[in-house]
């Protein structure tokens, strides 16, 4: 697949609107799932760290 | 507590012990998702740059290497989730349940991520963003099923009885797949049918269908990835009374 140009390539023969919105959204899905991902182990493992400490005072 | 399924024999529950299960998964994570990033990277090459333009559709087409692996992925993991679940409830085995609590919110994801780009083909190719085709409507289904195992196993205080009652909606939820998938047969729907391959010239449809599968591949290893992590999470919250959990963490081997 050859486009010629840069610009050919992001206006998308025109459908840049929703070939980018589809791409953009799994990129943005991932993004949030992996924030997510890092929320969750972050929380879990300071409830482990004041459960423990808890637990030897 | 932590001894109740922590089996000491070997077999086909030892790694149903989540001890014995942590730090496997721990190892597993980043190996599926460096596959993840280099499948990804090859299925963007071959969709941008190696795939043809479609005689009918143009460029619009492109979306199909995102659409069809997230709509696989739904419906796949969908049918993980409930397997976990089922074996969770008949044999007891925390480790399962916890699978299935695990998969529930990229399962998620990759419905809605199946719905929103579907909308967004659907735009330029049938002249709306939504219609309530059968395999729409059953895909969005799909999405509340997601969304109301993670409701309800959040509104459970109890996590045995989270598990339990998750598993019992995971499991009538079932049907909703077989549905999704012969949606295009059993109905007269604008949805197409399956395979892009079949009517288009060899050629195209050949490099066409290696980037979707590749990028499909691509979907599957990050969803490993993502759901090792999150059950992992899962496990130091729910197993933070044992004493093994609590000698990673002394040892500084939780991140």
């Amino acid at each position: 697949m050859n486009w010629g140009s840069w610009d050919n390539f992001w206006a998308m023969g025109g459908y840049a609107f929703f070939v980018w919105g589809s791409y953009g959204m799994a990129l943005a899905i991932i993004a949030i799932e992996l924030w997510q991902l890092k929320v969750r182990r972050r929380h879990a493992v300071t409830e482990l760290q004041r459960d423990t400490a808890r637990s030897r005072s | 507590m932590n001894t109740v399924s922590a089996s000491p024999r070997v077999g086909l529950f030892w790694f149903s012990s989540p001890q014995t299960f942590f730090p496997l998964a721990g190892r597993m994570v980043p190996l599926f998702a460096a596959l993840a990033v280099g499948l990804g990277l090859v299925g963007l090459y071959i969709a941008f740059f190696v795939a043809p333009t479609d005689a009918t559709q143009g460029e619009s087409y492109r979306i199909i290497f995102i659409h069809v692996p997230a709509a696989w992925m739904s419906m796949f993991l969908y049918v993980v989730m409930a397997f976990w679940a089922a074996v969770g409830l008949v044999f007891n085995t925390r480790l399962s349940s916890m699978m299935a609590t695990a998969i529930a919110p990229t399962g998620a994801l990759m419905t809605f991520l199946a719905l929103w780009t579907g909308a967004l083909w659907g735009r330029p190719t049938w002249g709306a963003y939504w219609v309530w085709d059968a395999r729409l409507t059953s895909e969005l289904i799909l999405l509340f099923l997601y969304l109301g195992f993670i409701a309800l196993q959040a509104a459970i205080d109890d996590p045995r009885r989270a598990d339990k009652a998750g598993a019992v909606l995971a499991l009538v939820g079932v049907v909703n797949i077989p549905i999704i998938y012969f949606s295009v047969q059993w109905w007269n729907t604008l949805h197409q049918g399956a395979s892009v391959s079949i009517t288009r010239a060899p050629s195209m449809a050949t490099t066409m269908l290696w980037g979707m599968l590749i990028m499909a591949l691509a979907f599957w290893m990050y969803s490993i990835a993502a759901v090792l992590h999150r059950v992992r999470s899962i496990i130091v919250a729910r197993e933070r009374r044992a004493e093994w959990i609590r000698e990673l963490l002394a040892e500084g081997r939780l991140k």
